[in-house]
C-alpha cells in the first residue's frame, strides 16, 4: 500500500535509538504536537568546548512517524556544532526521514526538529512554515 | 441490531450520497469516499448548497434595515429560517432563537451576558469531565472573572457521567448546570431530560451543548426542560458560519447583550443606547444571511428524512460497527457499550498503534476518520490516552462503511506487525 509505514520506520517507531533522559544533561526541553499532544523531550550534553553534541536522547510517547524522525535526527547529532544544528534545515530532516510526508502529518515529522531548536535556543521554537517545507520535498505527499 | 421504531422509515444510506456531490469526488486509494468524520463536520447535500447560491444569487440583500422589495425578500427568507429552526428543535417561540456562528459562540454568548450577569464571587458553576472544550473553557473564563467555582461530574469507567458523583454535586447547589447531550469524544448520549429535572430542583440553570445530538436524534428543548440550547449548523448537513443559541425567553430578555454593535439596538445618542428586543438585542451587525438559508434546507432534508428514521440508522451503524471493531484483538472501544446511551460516534484505540497512524492507513484506504483529542482533552486524560481515533457515522453511510472501517482496522494491525 502507502510508503509511510516501512519497515525502517516501524523499526525506528518500535525500538527507537537515542531513547532516554540524559542526566545530567546541559540543554534540555519538552514541546507538543498541537494536533494530537504528543509530549517529546530531549537532552543533550556538549564537549569540554561546550561546543559540539557529545551526546543526546529524547523521550516521550508519540505517533510512528514521530519517534521515527525523532530516532533518525538525533542518530545524526552527534559531533555536531550547536551553530549547524542552528541552521539545520527542516527539509533535511523530512529528508532524511525518507518517505512521503504530506501537511496532514508534518507537525508529526517536525517535532523532534521542534524540540532540539527549543533546546539549542532556550525557549519555544516556532514551526517551520509549511508552504516553505513542503514546496518541492512533498513529492506529492502522504496524506491531504 | 435495534428495532426500527413504528414512525421511523429506514434510511438507504448509500442511496442518499447521491444527494451529496462530494461522494462523487475519487479518493487517492481509487475507492469510494468512506466519510466517517461526521461529527467534526457533516457533508452537505445539493439542497443545501443550492439554497446558499440561490440566496446569493436571486435573494440577496442585507437584512433588517431594506425598504426595497429585494430587501424585504431577503428579510423574509432571514426570520422564516429562524421559524423553521424553532419548529425543529421544540422552541415555544422562534423569538428565542438567535442566530450565532456555531455552538461554540452561542456557549461563549451564554457565559458571557448570563453568566458574568448572575454569577457571584463562591458560586458554583457544574460541568461535566466529557465536555468539549467549547463547554468547558468559557466556563473556566466566567469563574475567573466573577470569582465563582468550577467543578465537574466525574465520568465512569465506560464513559458516562457518575449517577452518583451528580447526586454530591448538585448538593451543592450549583447556579449553572452546563452539559453536553451527546459527547463528541466518547459518543455518550446523557439522559438530559433527567439531570434537568434534578438540577432545577436546586434552582440550577441548565445550558445544553446540542452540537452533537441535533444532527441525529430529535431534539425537544422543552421537552427536555433545559433552559439553554447551543447548536451549529455545520453538523447537520448546514453551512458553516451560521448556529444557534436557544434560550428562555424570560432569561434572554434579563441578559444584557453580548456582542455590540449595529442591528442590536433601539436608539443610539452619542453617550448611550438602548437594546433591541430578542432576539435582534443578541445579533449585532450583519448575518450570516446566505446560511440560514442554507440551514434552513438542511432542517428541511432532516425532517423529509424524519428525526427518528436517522437516530435507529446511526444505532444500527454504532451496533455493527462496536460489535466488529470490538472483535478486533487489541482494539479497546470508548463510552458506553449500550446503543441506547451511545450515538453513533466510536472512539478507539489500537494497542501498540498510535491514533494517528491508524486514521492515516484509513485514509489510504479512503476512509476519512478522526485521530486526536477531539477538542476534549480531559477526556484523554481522564481514560489515560494521549489521543484516540473517532469514527462517526450520518445518514449517508451504510454497512458498507462499517465494513471497510473494520477491514482498515485489520489492516492497520497488519502494517504494525501485529496479526
Amino acid at each position: 500500500m502507502d510508503n509511510l509505514y516501512r519497515d525502517f520506520i516501524l523499526e525506528h517507531y518500535r525500538e527507537p535509538h537515542n531513547q532516554g533522559v540524559l542526566d545530567p544533561a546541559d540543554l534540555r526541553f519538552a514541546d507538543s504536537n498541537p494536533t494530537c499532544g504528543d509530549e517529546l523531550s530531549m537532552t543533550l550534553r556538549l564537549d569540554l568546548e561546550g561546543q559540539r553534541v557529545a551526546d543526546v536522547a529524547f523521550d516521550g510517547r508519540g505517533c510512528a512517524i514521530s519517534q521515527a524522525s525523532a530516532s533518525i535526527m538525533t542518530d545524526g547529532l552527534r559531533g555536531r556544532t550547536l551553530d549547524e544544528l542552528r541552521d539545520l534545515d527542516p527539509r533535511a530532516v523530512l529528508a532524511d526521514l525518507g518517505v512521503p510526508i504530506g501537511p496532514a502529518r508534518l507537525k508529526c515529522a517536525l517535532l523532534g526538529y521542534k524540540v532540539l531548536q527549543g533546546a539549542i535556543t532556550g525557549g519555544e521554537a516556532s514551526w517551520p512554515d509549511e508552504a516553505q517545507v513542503l514546496g518541492d520535498a512533498s513529492g506529492g505527499g502522504s496524506a491531504p | 441490531m435495534a428495532v426500527l421504531p413504528a414512525e421511523a422509515r429506514a434510511i438507504d444510506g448509500r442511496g442518499l450520497r447521491a444527494d451529496f456531490p462530494v461522494f462523487e469526488r475519487p479518493t487517492r486509494s481509487g475507492r469510494p469516499l468512506s466519510y466517517l468524520d461526521s461529527a467534526s463536520s457533516s457533508q452537505k447535500p445539493r439542497s443545501v448548497i443550492e439554497a446558499v447560491a440561490d440566496a446569493y444569487g436571486h435573494h440577496y440583500a442585507n437584512v433588517h434595515r431594506g425598504v426595497y422589495e429585494l430587501s424585504v425578500d431577503a428579510d423574509a427568507r432571514f426570520e422564516g429560517a429562524r421559524e423553521a429552526v424553532a419548529a425543529f428543535i421544540g422552541a415555544p417561540s422562534h423569538r428565542e432563537v438567535i442566530f450565532v456562528r456555531n455552538a461554540t459562540e452561542a456557549l461563549n454568548l451564554v457565559a458571557f451576558s448570563f453568566g458574568r450577569s448572575t454569577l457571584r464571587a463562591g458560586d458554583l458553576v457544574l460541568s461535566t469531565q466529557m465536555e468539549h472544550h467549547a463547554n468547558l473553557v468559557p466556563w473556566q473564563q466566567l469563574a475567573a472573572a466573577t470569582g465563582a467555582t468550577l467543578d465537574h461530574v466525574h465520568l465512569t469507567d465506560d464513559g458516562r457521567l457518575d449517577p452518583a458523583d451528580l447526586a454530591r454535586q448538585l448538593e451543592r447547589r450549583p447556579r449553572i448546570v452546563a452539559v453536553s447531550h451527546v459527547s463528541n469524544a466518547l459518543g455518550t448520549i446523557n439522559p438530559v431530560g433527567e439531570i434537568t429535572r434534578l438540577a432545577h430542583d436546586v434552582g440550577a440553570t441548565v445550558v445544553l451543548d446540542a452540537a452533537q445530538s441535533a444532527p441525529h436524534m430529535a431534539l425537544d428543548v422543552e421537552a427536555l426542560g433545559v433552559d439553554f440550547a447551543a447548536l451549529s449548523g455545520h453538523k447537520m448537513l448546514g453551512p458553516s458560519g451560521i448556529g444557534v443559541l436557544w434560550g428562555r425567553r424570560e432569561l434572554l430578555d434579563a441578559m444584557p447583550p453580548f456582542l455590540t454593535g449595529g442591528s442590536m439596538i433601539k436608539r443610539v445618542t452619542l453617550d448611550s443606547a438602548e437594546w433591541n428586543e430578542v432576539p435582534w438585542k443578541f445579533e449585532a451587525g450583519t448575518p450570516a444571511i446566505a446560511e440560514t438559508s442554507g440551514l434552513a434546507a438542511a432542517i428541511s432534508y432532516l425532517d423529509g428524512l424524519g428525526m427518528a428514521s436517522i437516530r435507529a440508522h446511526e444505532r444500527a451503524l454504532f451496533a455493527a460497527a462496536w460489535a466488529g471493531l470490538g472483535a478486533i484483538r487489541g482494539v479497546r472501544l470508548l463510552g458506553p457499550a449500550d446503543a441506547e446511551q451511545h450515538a453513533g460516534v466510536i472512539s478507539f484505540v489500537v494497542d501498540g498503534v498510535h491514533p494517528h497512524d491508524t486514521a492515516t492507513i484509513l485514509d489510504e484506504a479512503g476512509i476519512a476518520v478522526r485521530a486526536g483529542h477531539h477538542c476534549a482533552q480531559p477526556v484523554m486524560q481522564r481514560y489515560d490516552l494521549p489521543a484516540t481515533t473517532r469514527a462517526s457515522f450520518y445518514v449517508y453511510n451504510d454497512l458498507d462503511d462499517v465494513e471497510r472501517l473494520v477491514e482498515g482496522v485489520h489492516e492497520v494491525r497488519r502494517v504494525f506487525g501485529l496479526s
